[in-house]
């Protein structure tokens, strides 16, 4: 197992996601070892799910070709299995709730643990219902990242204070999708993090340009995307390799240098 | 456990983004419910507005044709805009209303809800949008208009399957990304808490209602309540008072579609499994993989793929039992109870009168069922003809 906060030792930490199976597993295999090989520092995989509340269109519709493509909870451990031993970054699954309780949560984070899956992150599971996960997280050694959002509030030094992992600070209200700017004051949610723990805090949600990534990793020590490079996988298909390839190196710039 | 549990169901699976406004609606909530002034209004409200109490009709042609039990319709067709929708509208946007929130959004199916929101947005002058199926949309045109009459905003869904999980998800969508002015007026008993407990409560007049009229007309309490569930708020409204009265049989019925062997059928308790989706564990139709499953009714308002926690634990508890009812028998109930008594039911409490005609027969005629007639079914006139194979336009 490699710890999730490898990723931002000694540098600001880039996260890519990328739906599993979109267009095929095939292509999502060689996406992950490219992103790995350009400067991605750790990768969310995504488990498509049939009605993901929490994304927008663009993720939304990447989960159902990734399901109409026959993808399935089995055939990405397996995929998992494969490539883990050329990858040297975390690697984490994001999904719902249901694929995993609907595998037995404990198989399915025993599956996780066999084929080198790091930590998971599963937004409509909250701080109230974490015991659906944790116990089997921690018998496992998955580590179960915390979201953090705008409305959090006071809620945020009891998630921070028992977070695992990064804390996944959720830019901006509403789902998943590139957005012309984020107006939350990440600043501030961050030094509310700070109070309660010194694990790492990334940064998602809306996120596209290196200037919003470059803006982002100085308020925080990671950047997140995903919808941004689900839509270049959704317009160019097997062909993505090379367009996801130039694009996470040009958001890997702005986060390093 | 978390909070907000039914047995092992319910609690509450949302987005972080989401728990600050869940948790300030079940503060407010917890200090309206006991709040006088609250309760005066919306007994008005219920009384002056929505036509309340329902009647409790006495079938008497219906029972003696099928020459068994004594059978009392439970009349939330006659409410205000046509069924028991409004109960919950009018709790919730009175709710809303002294919570600051000035614009309601929404989930339909069939249109009921919607338009019943949309309906108490009007009256309490606040603002108003509804998510429909796309698929719905086209199957009840006719509520999408009065909904627009009425002021409000659809907005048809056109993710997923485009019907009513479809409009939860995209409902849920829309709340996380306003919720410091918008309540969202969940249609069912289901969701995360306190949405099961809220919707349950204001749904809940139905069971005090018959109880009072059953005692006043008959002197006892019924042998059986039937009522038709999706999510299931008429069936635990109709159900909550004869909880804690074990001779009561608690009957639910949902849509079997083309048969429960079928694909094509939402008869969650027949075939789901359980799960966790929608802010709630429950049951849910789901394939082995969790991916919940495209389900089917000729009725918008039951096809969805899951059920209220407190029917999940009714029916684990034994306490109500679960039946399937298909289109087929759905719309020979529909078509009987217009021609028998002149009552016109919603296809989705046809089911539950589809089930009193298989049961009424075998039963003693000292024994007394009363079936939740949950809504009027001047919507669907148009769909059970296309059924039937005439051609006629909405």
């Amino acid at each position: 197992m490699i710890k999730l906060k490898t990723a931002f030792e000694n540098k600001k930490a880039f996260i890519a996601f990328i739906t599993a199976g979109d267009p095929d597993l095939e292509t999502t295999e060689k996406l992950i070892r490219e992103m790995a090989e350009n400067g991605v520092d750790l990768i969310e995989i995504g488990i498509p799910f049939s009605d993901p509340v929490a994304e927008g269109t663009v993720i939304q519709e990447a989960d159902l070709r990734a399901l109409a493509s026959g993808t399935t909870t089995d055939k990405i451990f397996e995929m998992a299995e494969r490539i883990r031993g050329d990858i040297k970054i975390p690697l984490v699954f994001m999904t719902y709730c249901n694929p995993v309780f609907a595998y037995g949560t404990d198989r399915f984070m025993q599956r996780c643990a066999q084929v080198g899956i790091d930590g998971i992150i599963v937004p409509d599971v909250p701080y109230e219902e974490r015991e659906e996960l944790l116990p089997f997280c921690r018998k496992y050694g998955i580590e179960l990242v915390s979201l953090i959002a705008p409305t959090s509030k006071d809620r945020i030094s009891m998630i921070a204070s028992d977070a695992e992992g990064f804390v996944y600070i959720v830019s901006s209200l509403g789902v998943t999708g590139v957005r012309k700017e984020i107006t939350t004051h990440i600043e501030e949610i961050v030094s509310s993090v700070r109070e309660a723990t010194d694990i790492p805090c990334a940064v998602g949600f809306g996120i596209s340009t290196p200037e919003q990534a470059e803006r982002m990793k100085s308020a925080a020590d990671g950047v997140i995307i995903g919808s941004a490079i689900v839509r270049i996988v959704a317009e160019h298909g097997r062909d993505s390799v090379e367009p996801v390839r130039e694009y996470v190196r040009s958001i890997a710039r702005a986060v390093h240098n | 456990m978390s909070k907000g549990r039914f047995g092992i169901h319910g609690g509450q699976y949302i987005p972080e983004t989401l728990m600050n406004a869940v948790n300030d609606l079940e503060k407010e909530y917890e200090h309206y419910k006991n709040d006088d002034q609250f309760n005066k209004e919306l007994t008005a409200l219920y009384n002056n507005y929505a036509g309340r109490p329902s009647l409790l009709y006495y079938a008497e042609k219906m029972t003696k044709d099928l020459g068994g039990a004594r059978i009392y319709l439970k009349r939330e067709d006659l409410n205000h805009t046509g069924s028991h929708k409004i109960n919950n509208a009018l709790g919730q946007a009175l709710l809303a209303k002294k919570m600051g929130k000035t614009r309601l959004i929404a989930e339909t199916g069939a249109g009921q809800h919607g338009v019943a929101t949309a309906t108490v947005a009007a009256l309490m002058g606040m603002e108003c949008e509804i998510f429909m199926g796309k698929v719905d949309c086209e199957r009840q045109a006719l509520n999408v208009y009065r909904m627009e009459l009425l002021g409000a905003k659809v907005h048809p869904v056109t993710s997923g399957t485009m019907t009513l999980k479809d409009a939860v998800n995209e409902t849920f969508r829309e709340w996380v990304s306003r919720m410091d002015d918008t309540h969202y007026v969940l249609g069912s008993v289901m969701g995360p808490h306190p949405f099961p407990t809220i919707v349950r409560d204001f749904q809940a007049v139905i069971s005090r209602e018959i109880r009072s009229q059953m005692i006043e007309l008959e002197g006892r309490l019924p042998d059986a309540v039937i009522a038709c569930v999706g999510g299931g708020s008429n069936a635990i409204g109709a159900f909550y008072h004869f909880i804690g009265d074990p001779s009561v049989r608690l009957i639910g019925c949902e849509a079997a579609g083309l048969g429960v062997d079928n694909p094509k059928n939402a008869a969650t308790m027949a075939n789901g499994k359980l799960g966790i989706f929608h802010g709630m564990k429950s049951y849910f139709c789901q394939n082995e993989f969790g991916q919940i499953a495209p389900v089917y009714s000729i009725s918008a308002g039951l096809d969805y793929p899951g059920i209220g926690p407190e029917h999940a634990n009714l029916k684990d508890t034994g306490r109500a039992e679960y039946v399937s009812i298909t289109d087929e028998e759905a719309v020979g109930a529909f078509e009987y109870l217009s021609r028998t008594e002149g009552i016109i039911p919603a296809i989705e409490s046809s089911h539950a009168i589809a089930h009193a005609l298989k049961i009424a027969p075998e039963m003693d005629k000292d024994k007394i069922i009363v079936i939740n007639v949950s809504g009027r079914g001047d919507k669907d006139v148009a769909a059970i003809a296309r059924y039937r194979g005439v051609d006629i336009h909405d």
